[in-house]
């Protein structure tokens, strides 16, 4: 007799068995790009960058490409990434709000964590509001803005947002936390303010879920926009659907499932299809017209007011001063390029300031102006530039800075005697101990990195107060040599306002601020 | 046949017994194996390791400073990001070398570290000596603010400073110093490098920086010196940078008097001793001797 007959079903197998839905996989992919972006910002230090594409997912960002490129008439290096977001918006919508970007992940997992157990109030908090309209207006202004110059899409960019918002305050924390770091952890000046904003945006998601995504994140607004064209999209079907409004209480993009899904607000999680007892909805091929709204629900009046408003920043923006003279506080990274230059790309992302070894980078307030707040300047009292390092523009998106070699930072082999200079060290001949004080010192010149010392010293005998004669070392700085590196202001022990310091002129990426007349 | 006369006999026979007698002198003379040691050794070879090996066994041995089971804590120089053709850092070669012969001596383990100047992971990867003395089965560690407890040097320029506990706990210490040309101090070499074992504000040091080294060697008081002179940087020091700046001299030495080691150093540097403040500081505090001329100083090249 056999064990088993055929005829009959096989019993369900004992092992855990777990559906795979279309919004699990959802799931996998939202988890996996939240931890590369976890991982990817962890390894953005010396040792551990190896070649990790560190920026990448700033490189996907189609919003930050294209206000770069309409800044500056070309598209940098990595930024090409960003097509790919396009043709895949201009296929399914957009998903990269709902699969990929790591800020809408983290606004998912406490919209999720602070759902309304109760289903009519679910519903509630996942109605269209006309609020949402806001990150359309928050887009064109932008977009009017870039072609003048003015690149300030940083402020509101989700990558840029959340690398800018762990780099001043997850980083340092967590090292501070585990002691992974030596002597010094990483502070970022401060950081409080870029974590207080990130806060509140978390904060806000638990009564407004996806608050920032439906109502300021201009990236979804771009991503709206294109959605007009996507082949796929969800759509109702009436003759089966029975006004239950059970498709609401997932619907954290408050895409409006229940009437008219609109395509512009949908991050095509799937949560509305799963919910829907009726099977009334479905991701359709190229649905018919007229059973969704494909269109920003914007208003002429509102687009014409942001486009004014984007075209007047220029104006507004540079009264407060970034042209001209040199401001001797603003002093850029190495490799960056002249200051209109270096506003119309950076995206205050601070990837520069994360991966800089001795922290020396911080994210300005208003030193450069109002275009400037949290672009990233040297601050020598909190480290110096190394010599030899070239991290900042190895990983900067957009090229604000540039990728240096060792050769042409040095000044060395075809660019001999043109090293990339940073500004220039003067002596306050008032604070520096052998100057004010007779008090022997020159650990500046001790650390001066160039090879021959852009601090050289001569030896004085001078008479004491009680008429004893010192004899002591007097320092003084060879324009000709100094690269501003800052390494003499970081480590000189008059700690406050140091003896010496790096101020921007003569820095060589802007032309106006030579020092010089024989200096290339 | 040849006839041997008497007096080529007896002048064969002469020869034969002060033969004898020279050679029973010398194999009888008292203490004949100690006093040979050389007082500093020093020895010029391109494989550095072979260089350092053979100076430490010109000594006696590393089993003369370092017992069974003892805990040792090797000082190089790892205070810039450089690397090792530069000169700025203790040569990686050196410092393997040694960390190799403590653990063939017995020692239980062989600790590394230096307080940096310039980033601390960057100085120990770009200095080639992290990977180095890792290979080599040392305990390779960044300095942490646990680690540094406030002592009293009792100096005349330090009085109570941050010193890193584990230097001063192990057993034994082995100072494993570059020479370099420095324009405060004229030169650094091994006294100098005692600075390394110091937190709090350094900087402050350089006010009376003569006496301050001078404190440092007075305190940490090493069991050994092994300088690495292979390359001496003699301009631009401490920091260096450029080749040029390094000059291959391929020598290292060894001694147990830290003076006449860093008199040796600045020799190479073209310095005399009475030109080096912290030198003639040392002497006068009775750390150990400038006149090279009165001790035994052995060298080779191989």
């Amino acid at each position: 007799m056999p064990r088993t007959n055929p005829a009959l079903p096989r019993p369900a197998s004992p092992r855990l068995r777990i559906t795979i839905t279309i919004t699990r996989v959802r799931v996998a992919w939202q988890a996996f790009f939240l931890a590369l972006f976890v991982f990817l910002g962890f390894v953005t230090t010396f040792s551990r960058l190896g070649g990790y594409p560190a920026s990448i997912l700033l490189e996907l960002d189609p919003f930050a490409a294209a206000a770069t490129a309409a800044a500056t008439g070309s598209l940098y290096r990595g930024l090409l990434w960003s097509l790919l977001v396009v043709v895949a918006t201009l296929l399914l919508g957009r998903a990269f709000c709902g699969w990929v970007c790591p800020l809408g992940t983290l606004q998912h997992l406490v919209a999720w964590a602070a759902r309304p157990s109760a289903t009519p109030q679910a519903v509630e908090a996942n109605r269209y509001r006309r609020s949402q309209r806001l990150k359309y207006y928050v887009l064109i202004a932008f977009a009017a803005a870039a072609p003048t110059g003015i690149v300030q899409v940083g402020l509101l960019d989700p990558i840029a947002l959340v690398s800018r918002s762990f780099t001043a305050a997850v980083w340092p924390a967590a090292a501070r936390a585990t002691d992974l770091v030596a002597l010094k952890p990483p502070v970022v000046h401060l950081a409080w303010l870029i974590a207080a904003v990130f806060g509140l945006l978390v904060a806000i998601g638990l009564t407004r879920p996806r608050f920032f995504c439906r109502v300021l994140c201009p990236l979804g607004a771009l991503l709206g926009v294109l959605s007009r064209f996507a082949l796929w999209r969800i759509a109702r079907d009436p003759a089966r659907c029975n006004d239950c409004e059970r498709c609401l209480r997932r619907c954290d993009a408050a895409a409006d499932p229940h009437t008219y899904p609109r395509a512009a607000e949908c991050h095509v999680c799937f949560n509305c299809i799963d919910d829907c007892p009726e099977e009334a909805l479905a991701f359709r091929f190229a649905p018919t017209a007229g059973v969704q709204v494909d269109t920003p629900d914007w208003s002429r009046r509102g687009v014409l007011v942001s486009t004014f408003v984007g075209l007047v920043l220029h104006p507004a923006g540079r009264v407060a001063g970034a042209e001209g003279r040199p401001d001797a506080a603003v002093i850029r990274p190495p490799g960056s390029l002249a200051e209109a230059d270096f506003l119309a790309r950076c995206l205050k992302c601070a990837q520069c300031v994360r991966v800089c070894p001795t922290s020396v980078l911080q994210p300005a307030t208003f030193e450069a102006g109002l275009e400037g707040l949290w672009t990233p300047v040297l601050a020598m009292r909190a480290g110096y530039c190394e010599l030899n390092c070239t991290l900042c523009g190895h990983v900067c998106p957009t090229g604000a800075i540039e990728r240096l070699t060792i050769e042409r930072k040095l000044g060395l082999g075809r660019f001999q005697g043109q090293p990339v200079r940073l500004g220039t060290a003067f002596f306050d001949q008032g604070r520096c101990l052998p100057w004010a004080m007779d008090t022997p010192c020159v650990v500046c010149e001790e650390v001066c990195p160039t090879s021959p010392k852009a601090i050289f010293s001569k030896e004085v005998a001078v008479v004491g107060r009680r008429g004893e004669t010192i004899t002591l070392r007097r320092p003084q700085i060879d324009p000709v040599l100094c690269v501003g590196c800052g390494i003499c202001e970081h480590e000189c022990p008059v700690t406050d306002l140091a003896g010496v310091r790096v101020t921007a002129v003569g820095e060589t990426r802007s032309r106006t601020a030579g020092l010089l007349l024989d200096r290339a | 046949m040849h006839s041997v006369s008497r007096r080529d006999l007896l002048a064969s026979l002469a020869r034969a017994g002060a033969g004898v007698v020279v050679g029973a002198g010398a194999l009888l003379a008292p203490g004949t194996h100690a006093a040979a040691l050389p007082d500093l050794a020093a020895v010029e070879a391109t494989d550095l390791a072979v260089a350092t090996r053979q100076a430490l066994a010109m000594l006696g041995g590393m089993r003369r400073f370092v017992s069974r089971g003892a805990t040792v804590f090797v000082k190089p120089n790892i205070g810039w990001a450089r690397a090792p053709a530069q000169g700025a850092n203790t040569h990686p070669a050196v410092v393997a070398a040694v960390v190799e012969a403590c653990y063939e001596a017995g020692a239980k383990v062989v600790m590394v570290a230096d307080h940096t100047l310039d980033d601390p992971e960057r100085c120990y990867r770009r200095s080639g000596i992290q990977a180095a003395a890792e290979a080599a089965g040392a305990r390779v560690e960044q300095v942490t603010a646990a680690r540094f407890r406030r002592m009293d040097l009792e100096g005349r320029a330090i009085g109570e400073w941050e010193v890193y506990v584990d230097a001063v706990e192990a057993d034994v210490l082995i100072n494993v110093p570059v020479v370099k040309h420095h324009s405060l101090c004229r030169a650094t070499v091994g006294m100098k490098n005692w600075l390394g074992l110091l937190g709090g504000r350094r900087a402050d040091l350089h006010e009376r920086i003569d006496e301050a080294v001078v404190d440092a060697a007075a305190f940490f008081r090493a069991d050994l010196t092994v300088l690495d002179a292979s390359r001496v940087m003699m301009r631009n020091g401490p920091q260096g940078g450029s080749l040029a700046d390094a000059e291959v001299r391929n020598i290292v030495a060894a001694s147990v008097d830290p003076v006449a080691a860093d008199t040796f150093g600045v020799g190479l540097l073209g310095l005399a001793a009475g030109a080096v403040p912290y030198l003639r500081g040392a002497q006068d505090r009775g750390l150990g001797t400038t006149n090279l001329a009165a001790l035994r100083v052995q060298r080779r090249r191989l």
